[in-house]
């Protein structure tokens, strides 16, 4: 029997907390669009996206209005565009890219991701055009996510691609310098890519999963934080950790009843839930703010590897009973520019790109939304690319790189993306270079890890 | 079916008969309600049957905030579903 204090705490975390629903992301396979002339392929890619997704964004408002809870975006994720792409005679990657944008918008959805290549071990048909299409995909359309995979515990990392992914960055920045270098904050570069992810930029439909779905991503940072605010400064961390265990339990629950909504209503199986603890640039809506909680005078100061993990570990523990499938990435973010506090620390300087990479291998993702200064060498930011993947294999776990090169700008001066994306300052690289290593090549073996049969 | 219908805001005369009068004209049962009131704060929560509801929830829920919009207050009306899966296992 529901009581009133519940009914108002309910209220208060949407009301005031930020509680939200982030994402459903309906997943769609085009393994069946295939067709070797390039302009048949858009056809059925556009005429396949807009019959499936037609009532996505309907529906999704009607749930937003019947439960009171806000569902922020509602997105696709499509079959990696180069699997597509494969069986063309011409590969024109940017017209796929232009007929999902005319998709997208018809669906009017926020986004669509899976302009995306998985090269962990090579190079296959499609691939190498794919990304190379990249940074004038990004430019000429407004919704569409790119995202590549150049590594995994099983495979190595594909050093080829890595050098590769390091100049596409930058093209991606220098082609919409004019606009913020808005492209590579659309571009994410991934080690050990989930399939059912239905976060932005790094969705993607996975081969494995069925010809549509709907998969859902919860939010909630405001919620942990004022859960904590409450308990005061006596709990100790086992305490802590017990209150965010609830505390996620709540926010899953709700995004399972979201995503199990959609799924009936628009007929579709229901996929994932994704635990993931999602920051906006709105105040109260922090990651770090829930680690100056726990006890940091500001996130990126010594403790903070150690308090992100805790925070991590206990959101996955409250969450996983709360939720009968959970997947995708599920974990805290920690996006710079999308993080209110992230980008206080940032602009302060308590937090640098080092304690970040530590961080990273605590959390669920990577180097997220990180400006970097506008003449980075691409061999520098592949080098960063090969970090990030080699903390994702060794440690079994989803690595990845988001980095926007600031073109014309430097160290302290800012980028502001609006909305979502947020705004922070370039933030300071160590340059000494890397190119030689970054130049050789070839693949880094997978890890003793691997090797688990 | 039923739904939770929250007012919030300055007491005066009449929120509870203007809220429940809406309730009556859409065939809304009111099962439950409980209310307080905090210095001049009023705060009220009420449960209601939306089975027999002659508008679509969606639109009941609009009229619900319009008609706290005209009067100064805050209504919210939610699917229980929300609160359900939030607080029982």
């Amino acid at each position: 029997m529901l009581n009133a204090k519940d009914i108002l705490e309910t209220i208060t975390m949407i009301q005031e907390e930020h509680l939200d629903v982030r994402t459903i992301t309906m997943g769609i396979s085009l393994l069946d669009c295939c067709d070797s002339n390039i302009d048949t392929l858009c056809r059925k890619v556009y005429d396949k996206i807009t019959r499936c997704a037609k009532d996505l964004v309907r529906t999704g408002e009607a749930i937003e209005k019947e439960l009171g809870i806000p569902i922020v975006n509602k997105r696709i994720s499509i079959t990696p565009a180069a699997m597509v792409l494969a069986g063309c005679e011409n590969r024109d990657a940017v017209k796929l890219a232009l007929a999902l944008e005319r998709a997208a918008t018809t669906c009017g959805v926020n986004f669509l991701g899976g302009f995306s290549a998985l090269v962990h071990k090579g190079f296959s048909a499609g691939d190498r055009e794919l990304i190379e299409a990249i940074p004038e995909a990004l430019s000429v359309t407004d919704h569409i996510c790119a995202s590549v995979n150049v590594g995994s515990t099983k495979a190595g990392i594909n050093m080829d691609a890595v050098a590769l992914m390091g100049r596409i960055v930058r093209q991606a920045a220098e082609l919409t310098a004019d606009r913020g270098c808005i492209g590579p904050a659309k571009l994410v570069v991934l080690c050990n890519a989930p399939e059912d992810n239905p976060f932005m930029a790094g969705a993607f439909h996975g081969v494995g999963e069925p010809d549509c779905v709907i998969n859902a991503g919860v939010s909630g940072p405001g919620v942990v934080r004022a859960a904590l605010a409450k308990a005061g400064p006596d709990k100790d961390l086992g305490e802590i950790a017990e209150i965010i265990k609830k505390t996620a339990f709540k926010i899953t629950r709700m995004g399972q009843l979201v995503a199990q909504e959609a799924s009936s209503r628009l007929g579709v199986p229901f996929g994932i839930v994704d635990l993931s603890l999602a920051p906006t640039p709105a105040v109260g809506d922090s990651v770090a703010y829930i680690l100056e909680e726990i006890g940091l005078a500001e996130c990126g100061g010594h403790g903070t590897t150690a308090a992100l993990a805790m925070l991590n570990d206990a959101v996955k523990k409250g969450g996983v009973m709360a939720s009968s499938h959970v997947g995708g990435l599920s974990g805290a973010f920690i996006p710079v520019t999308e993080d209110a506090g992230m980008i206080a620390a940032a602009r302060s300087g308590c937090l640098r790109i080092e304690k970040l990479e530590a961080m990273t291998s605590v959390c669920s993702v990577g180097l997220d939304m990180i400006n970097i200064p506008g003449d980075t060498p691409a061999e520098v930011i592949s080098a960063i690319i090969a970090d990030e993947a080699a903390i994702g294999m060794v440690n079994s776990k989803t690595t990845a790189v988001r980095v926007i090169p600031a073109i014309g700008k430097m160290v302290g001066e800012e980028l502001n993306f609006g909305g979502l994306l947020g705004e922070g300052p370039v933030m300071p690289l160590n340059t000494a270079s890397p190119a030689v290593f970054i130049n050789r090549g070839g693949r880094i073996p997978a890890p003793m890890q691997s090797l688990k049969n | 079916m039923r739904a939770v219908i929250t007012v919030v805001g300055k007491d005066a005369v009449g929120i509870l008969a203007k809220v429940s009068g809406r309730c009556s004209e859409h065939r809304v049962n009111v099962t439950e309600v409980t209310q307080s009131i905090l210095q001049d704060m009023f705060c009220m929560i009420m449960m209601v049957d939306i089975s027999a509801c002659d508008i679509p929830f969606t639109a009941l829920v609009d009229e619900m905030a319009a008609l706290g919009q005209a009067n100064g207050l805050v209504i919210h009306c939610m699917h229980e579903d929300i609160f359900n899966a939030m607080h029982t296992i």
